[in-house]
């Protein structure tokens, strides 16, 4: 693996993601006609070599969606996606072999990502078996050697996965996800199912993989003091929007958009010095089969003024971080 | 790797059963199940070794004891345990022939129908829309009419023969593997693991078969049982419509029919091809119950 | 005198030769009017404990204890008749999954003037108006018009509010939270939280909460229960809790919180997981992944401390998290 550290290039951007949409037609029933669910509505952002981008939301705000866009379990209906300066859309069927040989997925629940009639063994080949043309025994061996990577024994290679606890499990799919050596890992909520210490446990591996193979992470959370953790970046996004998108520590620090204010007044801190004062938000999510005119965020802002109500808030730049909020840009927070 | 990893892989899992012994053991607890299963490994045994183990030929006509009783029954022979027939065949031998051909066609019919039912259902899952319009559609127009009057119908076109006798069982009982099929297939479709397979490349014939179909197999097995005796049924109706096996052959339904003229002077004629039919149906119900307790994970918990 | 009290409380499942105890010989109490917060990890039995409270737990599970005395009323000793009158009314629960503790085949109001019905009984019209006002008590905007909806009308904080006026619809004197807030939002999960604590104020409820969210417990509890394995391992105000942990269990958890970690440092991870039903070691449940764990610790550990602040363990940690 040695090599492979020495070929980490700082700053080398790998993935650029520009205004990316995901439009679901939703059939409302007879004689209601079809409506159009904005599930991702023009996300951009780039990843650097070695970097944790954090995405952030609550449930239904798309960042599950963009996860399935990233690796084409979806196919967006609009916008671009470039890995290291490759228009992967345009490739056509080879989009998917330089893909899925790039950019890998874990997901949250691992007690439903692992195939409940396979070995462990057979689960880390498939990659293998589909993508490449290794022996029987180079592929064992290969396997092996990633179950020790990731802190499991070589043993568990001939054991089912009903065997393994939640945290063991979660190993077993990151080492899934490595196994074709990919240079991007998008996690979709890997440790919100599990435990305290499991959670720690299973994010010192991140961490350390990272470090080790040089990997970037499209880090998808709800969980904000996780993605304080872990993240370099964080984007948060709210009905399929992004409206803010900054370095972890500005944002944590400075958060600009009221939404963001929210979200981090909400998490509940073990050191009183950390408690912010509460912003309560009232009301829900939106529903996104019939969103809020003008900024999405408006119904539960509490610096909404007509324009909010009336006009989209772009994402503008500024010393540094991108924020989408007119009464941010107007000066009145 | 770190210190914590080799801590966390040092401490080891308990003692855990591979689903094999896992099974046996679900299996195993349920004692109807468990004798369900030595009474069809007794019957498929006298079956396979008919030839050897039956005391007489089961076409042999023994003009010298026509309708004879039971051996432990005054006027009966214990050359003949069972008795013997109209025309003076053995009972018992051809019954233990009887179980070879019903078996057999339990067998044909059960092994037919769940490889094309799980293929079509495989596909209509996998695909949907139009392919799985036109599939579904198809087996509810099948489903719409009475099971043996289609099958009678198949067998009236064919025409009448064991062969043929299967061929319509093995249609009229399709489409319940089809829904089947189809329906666990879409349940499994969206879980992880198939998205997983899909992310690193897994064409549609190997998600199809090797990623979602052994996942579906717990109801499909258990269906399989219980389409078992169907079929077993079915053939002894068609049998005693004279639809199925054609005499001498001995086939457990057509014993019945042929015998019914003497019900009232020979109980036996009627009653021991009967019991067979039933001690077996039921043998593979209760076998099918304890499959279904033993696989499906819903009722473990 | 407290509300409940609870005195060696065992509850066991499995065969009587080798039994299984979710919950081991655990006491507590809780008062009038006080936030207990119960954490630990899942497999640590604090739903266990509390459903056993509630009378919920049904074959094969056994549940017994030295004192189980709620408002001095000796639980177990009541007939099942009388016991179903304290809980649901005197005592009330609310569960995790918000959208399937809500039957699906009724209205928001028939489910509500059911517990309604059953413990104050009144006039078909009082118990409409009752159902009104608790609903809007529980902050359901529209609370005439919402009546008359289905449970898959309403999302989950929805949900959990509907279930919340259900719980304090006989004016509990105490509530058992298990885990509310997992299932829903961060931001939903501050309006719930609220909710909560206000109700409980406003009425002078004893609350137990029941939860894995450590940050949540040390911002709304008075005082808390620490669970591993079934045992307590260390009770006291939640302030000293969570500054100066006594018990490694306690420490290693707080350890192992991403926001303990300063910076992008690894964190300070407990190896290995909770012990399930076969892998329970002898002497202290948490010996195998102790840190400080001695030869000592193969013997049941005993409860230091005075009343109010105790740990289950041979060598508690002083203020420098050291043992001592």
């Amino acid at each position: 693996m040695s090599n492979q550290v020495d070929n980490v290039v700082s700053n080398e951007t790998l993935l650029v993601v520009n205004d990316v949409k995901k439009h679901y037609k939703v059939n409302l029933g007879m004689f209601k006609g079809d409506a159009n669910v904005k599930a991702l509505d023009g996300v951009s952002f780039e990843l650097q070599r070695g970097r944790t981008l954090a995405v952030v939301g609550e449930s239904g705000c798309g960042k599950s969606t963009l996860a399935r866009v990233l690796t084409l379990i979806e196919t967006p209906s609009a916008g671009e996606l470039f890995f290291k300066g490759d228009d992967i859309l345009s490739m056509g069927k080879n989009a998917a072999k330089v893909l899925r040989e790039n950019i890998q997925i874990i997901f949250q629940n691992p007690y439903g990502s692992l195939n409940p009639r396979k070995k462990i063994g057979s689960i880390l080949e498939e990659p293998l078996v589909i993508n490449t043309k290794l022996s029987r025994t180079e592929r064992k061996l290969k396997a092996q050697a990633m179950l020790k990577k990731v802190g499991l024994r070589p043993e568990h290679y001939d054991r089912y996965p009903h065997m393994f606890s939640g945290g063991q499990r979660q190993r077993i799919a990151i080492a899934r996800g490595l196994m074709l050596e990919p240079q991007i890992l998008v996690a979709d909520e890997p440790v919100s199912a599990l435990d305290v210490s499991v959670q720690a446990q299973v994010l010192n591996l991140m961490m350390d993989l990272q470090q080790e193979m040089g990997l970037s992470y499209v880090f998808i959370s709800h969980d904000l003091s996780v993605v304080e953790h872990i993240a370099d970046d964080v984007m948060v996004m709210y009905l399929g929007k992004t409206v803010e998108y900054a370095s972890c520590d500005e944002l944590f620090k400075n958060p600009k958009h009221p939404y963001t204010q929210a979200l981090l007044s909400s998490t509940p801190r073990l050191d009183p010095a950390q408690r912010r004062e509460k912003i309560k938000l009232d009301g829900e999510l939106p529903s996104p089969l019939n969103p809020p005119t003008g900024c999405a965020f408006h119904t539960r802002c509490r610096y909404v003024k007509e324009k909010c109500v009336n006009q989209q808030p772009e994402l503008l730049t500024d010393s540094g971080c991108q924020v989408a909020c007119f009464a941010y840009q107007e000066g009145r927070i | 790797m770190s210190e914590l990893n080799q801590q966390t892989a040092t401490i080891s899992s308990p003692a855990m059963k591979t689903p094999l012994q896992e099974f046996w053991y679900y299996f195993s607890q349920n004692s109807g199940a468990v004798a369900g299963l030595i009474f069809i490994i007794i019957i498929s045994i006298t079956a396979i070794f008919a030839d050897v183990i039956a005391p007489h030929s089961p076409i042999e006509q023994y003009r010298d004891a026509l309708l004879m009783p039971p051996a432990w029954v005054e006027g009966g022979s214990w050359r003949y345990l069972l008795g013997t027939d109209d025309v003076g065949r053995d009972m018992l031998s051809r019954l233990m022939h009887g179980a070879r051909l019903s078996l057999m066609i339990g067998t044909l019919v059960v092994t037919l129908s769940l490889g094309f039912g799980v293929v079509l259902g495989l596909i209509a899952g996998f695909y949907r829309g139009v392919v799985e319009v036109i599939i579904m559609r198809c087996v509810d127009i099948m489903l719409a009419m009475p099971s043996l009057l289609l099958a009678i119908a198949i067998v009236a076109i064919l025409g009448p023969s064991v062969f043929n006798a299967a061929m319509a069982i093995t249609i009229v009982s399709l489409p319940h593997y089809v829904r089947l099929t189809r329906a666990s297939t879409m349940a499994e479709l969206n879980k992880d693991y198939v998205i997983a397979s899909k992310v690193v490349g897994a064409r549609p014939l190997r998600l199809m078969f090797i990623t979602i179909l052994p996942n579906c197999l717990a109801p499909l097995i258990v269906q399989a049982t219980l389409g078992f005796s169907t079929a077993i049924l079915d053939m002894a109706a068609l049998g005693f419509l004279g639809m199925g096996a054609q005499p001498p052959t001995p086939e457990w339904g057509s014993m019945l029919a042929s015998a019914l003229q003497f019900v009232q002077r020979a109980w036996w004629v009627v009653t021991f091809p009967g019991l067979f039919i039933l001690l077996t149906v039921l043998a593979f119900n209760l076998m099918g119950d304890g499959l279904r307790d033993a696989l499906d994970p819903k009722l473990k918990d | 005198m407290s509300l409940l009290e609870v005195k060696n409380l065992t509850v066991e499942f499995g065969s009587n030769n080798n039994p299984f105890r979710a919950v081991d010989s655990i006491s507590y109490s809780v008062n009038e009017g006080e936030v207990v917060g119960i954490v630990g990890e899942s497999g640590s039995g604090k739903s266990v404990s509390s459903l056993s409270i509630m009378g919920l737990i049904g074959y094969p599970g056994r549940v017994s204890a030295d004192e189980l005395c709620f408002n001095g009323k000796d639980l177990l000793a009541l007939s099942e008749k009388e016991r179903r009158a304290i809980t649901g009314a005197d005592i009330a629960m609310i569960f995790q999954e918000p959208m399937s503790s809500l039957n699906p085949c009724y209205t928001v109001e028939f489910q509500i003037s059911e517990a309604l019905k059953i413990h104050q009984g009144g006039s078909k019209k009082w118990r409409r108006e009752r159902c009104i006002e608790l609903l809007e008590m529980v902050g359901i905007p529209d609370a005439k018009n919402r009546l008359k909806i289905y449970p898959h009308q309403l999302s989950g904080g929805m949900s959990q509010r509907v279930m919340i006026a259900m719980a304090i619809a006989c004016d509990p004197k105490l509530l058992i939270a298990d885990e509310p807030t997992t299932a829903l939002d961060v931001t939903i999960q501050a309006q719930i939280v609220d909710l909560l604590i206000d109700l409980q104020q406003q009425k002078n409820m004893g609350l137990i909460l029941i939860t894995h969210d450590l940050a949540l417990v040390a911002e709304v509890a008075h005082r808390v229960l620490v669970m591993y394995a079934g045992q307590i391992v260390e009770t006291g105000l939640a302030d000293e809790i969570f500054t100066h942990p006594q018990h490694p269990y306690t420490q290693a958890l707080l350890n192992s919180l991403p926001e303990s970690a300063h910076g992008k440092e690894r964190l300070d991870a407990l190896g290995g997981v909770v012990p399930g039903a076969f892998d329970r070691p002898t002497g202290c449940m948490l010996s195998p992944r102790c840190p400080y764990a001695n030869e000592k610790c193969q013997q049941p550990p005993p409860i230091l401390g005075e009343p109010g602040r105790q740990v289950k363990c041979f060598t508690p940690l002083d203020k420098t998290g050291k043992p001592q």
